[in-house]
């Protein structure tokens, strides 16, 4: 290994149009999938949700070779990651999920509704699911948030309050019956989604 | 060791909006992005996905029943932070065409031979210290429709994901000295010469395996600082 200090990160390329077989075979291909949409496990606590909705491209068209991955916190507010020092041990709770669309451009994740998660001041957060998006055309990917329209705490949520009002709304899953939430991405447009520069 | 992730390090990666490679004009977003501030939810990530790793995946060689056609090759590396620190017992994965330059995926209607004995995905673990290896196939260029006569350098994808959820990365891997560099509107895409050239691999010459295969050298360079800056050169 080298030991000089890089030059400089790696840049990001599109993933195309040809992914699927390797990141999100689902059954299609003969390739086992590393993750899928459906992030509970037997023994999860917490409110069990479906996370539902469409992705469209600027001319309103839905996107069929899209991929999005998912990372949240457990009904607890914390991640299965080392690096959330108040992590639980025996949860087996992951948090991560990935779900290629369809060919109406549609996906779905199988989770639970995340706790609360403290801010950059420590303040708690709203619920929320953070989400990354891949697609063909895409040379980097597209980070968002998955608000709840039924959490109380979206009202005091210091990243929401960064996001212009009348914009907002793209940045919240509206509760569909059941337990299941609709949230699009629309990556440019008149409801072109809110994406955050992280 | 707490992480730091830079927005300057961004720079590096090319504008969404790249009006040369057609598919991004109507896949980019018109309005701003809007910067916050990471909390918990930014700065942890999914630490596996490698357990689904089995023992062959690294070898996309010896997937079938026989052995693919084409130039057999090694490429390997290290996933590295901003400081070339390796990034330990982390998930890679890969993706690629085969040697004509066709993918299994059905989409692909190159009029190139699949091969039955190649599927072209791969994904393996780095080790302690951030080193990968694969064994596989050049791939082929290929043809696509963005303009006329357009064709794709050979390229290998990677799927990488680090020490955070924004440390995560998909890119391609470039073989060196390609001739198509000049006319590829993703590769052009990064603007910076100096960022380009980190996406192409080095020819390997002491890691060749004589008799045998090839060697590639691809190092991947991940979003991540360490907090307390090391001492400059």
């Amino acid at each position: 290994m080298s030991n000089q200090r890089p030059d400089g990160i790696t840049p990001s390329q599109t993933v195309g149009p040809y992914f699927k077989y390797g990141l999100t075979p689902n059954g299609e291909y003969e390739w086992n999938d590393a993750f899928t949409n459906n992030l509970l496990t037997p023994d999860v606590s917490g409110e069990r949700i479906r996370v539902e909705g469409k992705v469209y491209d600027g001319d309103g068209a839905v996107i069929p070779d899209c991929m999005l991955e998912i990372w949240q916190a457990d009904s607890q507010g914390r991640f299965s990651d080392p690096q959330d020092k108040r992590a639980l041990p025996n949860s087996s709770f992951k948090g991560f999920g990935r779900c290629g669309t369809d060919k109406s451009g549609g996906y779905a994740f199988d989770t639970i509704k995340p706790g609360v998660v403290p801010d950059a001041d420590g303040k708690p957060q709203a619920p929320h699911i953070v989400l990354a998006v891949f697609a063909r055309g895409m040379l980097l990917h597209l980070y968002t948030r998955i608000y709840f329209d039924d959490e109380a705490g979206n009202v005091n949520d210091a990243v929401l309050a960064l996001v212009p009002a009348d914009r907002r709304a793209t940045l919240i899953a509206k509760k569909t019956g059941g337990n299941a939430y609709a949230f699009d991405v629309h990556l440019q447009g008149d409801n072109e989604t809110v994406f955050f520069d992280v | 060791m707490t992480l730091l992730y830079p927005l300057q390090s961004l720079a590096a990666h090319p504008a969404r909006l790249s009006p040369d490679y057609r598919s991004t004009v109507k896949r980019s977003p018109q309005k701003p992005l809007i910067p916050m501030r990471h909390t918990l939810s930014e700065l942890t990530g999914p630490v596996y996905g490698h357990e689904t790793v089995r023992q062959h995946d690294n070898d996309l060689t010896i997937q079938a029943k026989g052995e693919p056609l084409g130039e057999r090759i090694i490429v390997h590396g290290h996933v590295l932070d901003e400081d070339g620190r390796g990034v330990p017992n982390t998930l890679v994965e890969l993706w690629q065409a085969n040697a004509c330059g066709r993918y299994i995926h059905v989409v692909d209607q190159h009029p190139a031979p699949l091969d039955p004995n190649f599927t072209g995905a791969g994904r393996t673990q780095s080790d302690d210290k951030g080193y990968y290896k694969f064994i596989t196939i050049k791939p082929g260029a290929y043809p696509w429709g963005n303009h006329h006569n357009a064709w794709r350098p050979a390229h290998i994808h990677f799927s990488v994901f680090g020490h955070s959820f924004v440390s995560r990365l998909v890119t391609q891997m470039y073989f060196p000295g390609d001739p198509l560099f000049p006319f590829d509107p993703i590769f052009n895409s990064v603007t910076d010469a100096k960022a380009r050239a980190r996406m192409i691999s080095s020819f390997d010459l002491d890691n060749t395996k004589p008799e045998w295969a090839l060697c590639y050298r691809f190092d991947i360079v991940l979003r991540g600082r360490n907090a307390t800056p090391m001492e400059t050169k």
